[in-house]
């Protein structure tokens, strides 16, 4: 990475007046302020994936660490290559083998899509509603709903736990007021997954969708009722189009976590939950077998990549934009 | 106004602001529960919270966490600015289309995928597991939430007190540290305090990078959670929230005094 070329700021430095010296303090500088933070994540974020690749390759042993080959260099070029002939894609074939992993990618992918619709059925009248707000309280409407971001995400899901469980408050509520007459079975079913999805990651949803709705000007939803489109004509043909942008970033912040979520189906969710997430942990805590586990991970990370990338150009746009 | 901010409009609000706050604030309430049964309301009583002090585990689980908490979000801060930096100013470089996805990235993995990783990459480097590993990881994903912060603010930002102040001849480096910091402070500081809160949450990461000595309290609290809700753990949550609660009011106050003691100055500038 040494050749990481600074392009414009040697060039802005250059045209500077200072000493020769100088410039080169401010060439070195430059290129700092790029390589400490490129190199830690390269080194941390990176590499990591690729040892993730490689052990999901390896053998499963009774050893620490738990897998063969470790790839060490010891034995010289040639044990090297020898151990590099002991990596094949059992764990994967295993992957296929074994339906609970399908089943477990499939359910964690369809609860989280549907997660994904909820919260924004739910954000989506939230946000519009604040970008209407008077301009003098909507930063307060936004500090309210940026504040239980920063309260713990476990105390949220945990919160729920009182709520729904059969003699929890929800319960309690409804039985006393006699709308039901028997408790709700909520817990430990997939719509305590949604409801835990939806609340926790209610801000990610919301926070888009009203930075691009408070842009939108809202004569143009005047403009097209003038010309006779009804209300719900003129959201379909106005407001949504406006808002696609917030609605596809309030959707990936939303999704993509949401796919690999494990503390979420771990607490609310029971043990008959499928969800990848959990089963990873499981595969590695409770089986200890990192190489499965690995596996695992590296599927997961295949069936994001499209939508971390649908994700990354929306933010590429974004950033251009703010230029 | 009334006109445009209909009554839809208003109920969607207070029900959505319901929906985000009424677990919270029921939690809250039940921690001030006299009965060991959490759900069913026995009177006032502040019981569990000296409960909570006398549990040693909890209390060494929260000394931890602190630690590691203002650390990392120390380091994770200066390196999450330079990153931030290097995606603003420095526009064109080899790899940077790389480098703009690996600070991004971290965003939306999914925390499994990144605890796994990184203790991997510490078990193939020979790190042992604990306080510096658990560091290690919160630095790393911790860091690119500072970029994101510090990053929007520097794209508003007016460089023509940069440039100058690079024109009276000061060097990058004191450019930066009297022009640009003082400026983008207010970012830096949220990026901080997001950074910490993040990292005093963390489950996930956590668990896959630490080892023996270094539980941390979401750690203990998952563990306790999973045998059952204990008014106990209503307690330590509620002093949790309370200690989150607290840092972003006081940021906030010190935002407004510091934007009311602009206005005066730039105020006090066009009088004089």
């Amino acid at each position: 990475m040494a050749e990481t070329a600074v392009s414009s700021p040697s060039a802005v430095a250059a045209a500077q007046p200072a000493s020769a010296s100088g410039s080169l303090l401010n060439a070195i500088t430059s290129r700092l302020v790029i390589m400490v933070p490129y190199l830690w994540l390269l080194f941390f974020f990176l590499i990591p994936f690729i040892i993730v690749f490689k052990i999901s390759l390896s053998q499963t042993a009774i050893a620490m660490p738990p897998y063969v080959p470790v790839l060490g260099v010891g034995e010289g070029i040639s044990g090297f290559l020898a151990q590099l002939r002991e990596l094949g894609i059992d764990n994967y074939v295993w992957l296929t083998e074994d339906p609970l992993y399908f089943n477990a990618y499939v359910s964690s992918v369809v609860i989280a899509a549907i997660s994904t619709f909820l919260a924004l059925l739910v954000g989506f009248p939230v946000a519009y509603g604040m970008a209407r707000a008077p301009a003098s309280i909507r930063p307060t409407l936004l500090m309210l709903v940026i504040l239980p971001f920063w309260t713990s995400f476990l105390i949220r899901v945990y919160a729920w736990i009182g709520i729904l469980k059969p003699e929890g408050l929800l319960n309690q509520v409804l039985l006393a007021t006699g709308i039901i007459d028997q408790p709700l079975v909520i817990m430990n079913t997939h719509a305590a997954i949604f409801i835990g999805i939806v609340y926790s990651y209610l801000p990610f949803m919301i926070l888009p969708l009203y930075s691009t709705l408070e842009k939108m000007d809202f004569s143009l939803i005047e403009a097209a009722q003038d010309l006779g489109c009804t209300p719900t004509g003129a959201f379909w043909k106005v407001t949504f189009p406006l808002a696609l942008p917030g609605v596809v970033a309030g959707c990936m912040l939303v999704f993509i976590p949401a796919v690999g979520e494990f503390v979420i189906p771990d607490l609310l969710g029971g043990s008959q939950t499928l969800m990848i997430g959990k089963t990873l942990w499981n595969e590695f805590f409770a089986n200890r077998d990192w190489p499965v586990s690995s596996a695992v991970a590296v599927i997961l990370l295949l069936l994001l990549v499209v939508p971390i990338m649908i994700f990354q150009s929306a933010q590429a746009r974004a950033q251009e934009q703010g230029r | 106004m009334n006109a445009t901010w209909s009554r839809f409009n208003i109920t969607s609000i207070v029900l959505g602001f319901a929906f985000l706050y009424l677990p919270i604030v029921l939690l809250v309430i039940f921690s001030f529960n006299e009965s060991k049964l959490v759900t069913v309301w026995g009177g006032f009583s502040t019981r569990w919270y000296g409960e909570l002090f006398r549990n040693q585990g909890l209390m060494d689980a929260a000394w931890v966490t602190i630690r590691v908490g203002l650390i990392s979000a120390t380091v994770a801060t200066v390196l999450g600015t330079l990153a931030a930096l290097a995606l603003t100013r420095y526009t064109r470089f080899r790899g940077r289309v790389l480098f703009s996805g690996m600070v991004f990235a971290p965003l939306v993995m999914p925390e499994v995928i990144t605890g796994l990783s990184l203790l991997l990459l510490f078990v193939a480097i020979g790190l042992d597991r604990g306080f510096l590993t658990v560091i290690l990881a919160h630095i790393t994903f911790s860091m690119c939430f500072v970029a994101v912060v510090v990053q929007s603010r520097l794209m508003t930002f007016d460089r023509s007190l940069e440039e100058a102040a690079m024109d009276l001849g000061a060097p990058p480096v004191k450019t930066f540290f009297q022009i640009t910091l003082p400026v983008i402070m207010p970012a830096v500081v949220s990026g901080w305090m997001l950074a910490f809160t993040l990292s005093i949450d963390d489950l996930v990461i956590s668990s896959f990078t630490s080892g023996p000595g270094a539980t941390t309290l979401p750690m203990k609290i998952y563990s306790q959670v999973r045998l059952g809700v204990t008014p106990e753990i209503n307690a330590a949550c509620t002093l949790m929230i309370a200690v989150v609660a607290l840092g972003v009011i006081a940021a906030s106050l010190v935002n407004k005094r510091r934007e009311v003691q602009r206005l005066r100055d730039e105020q006090a500038a066009q009088r004089g």
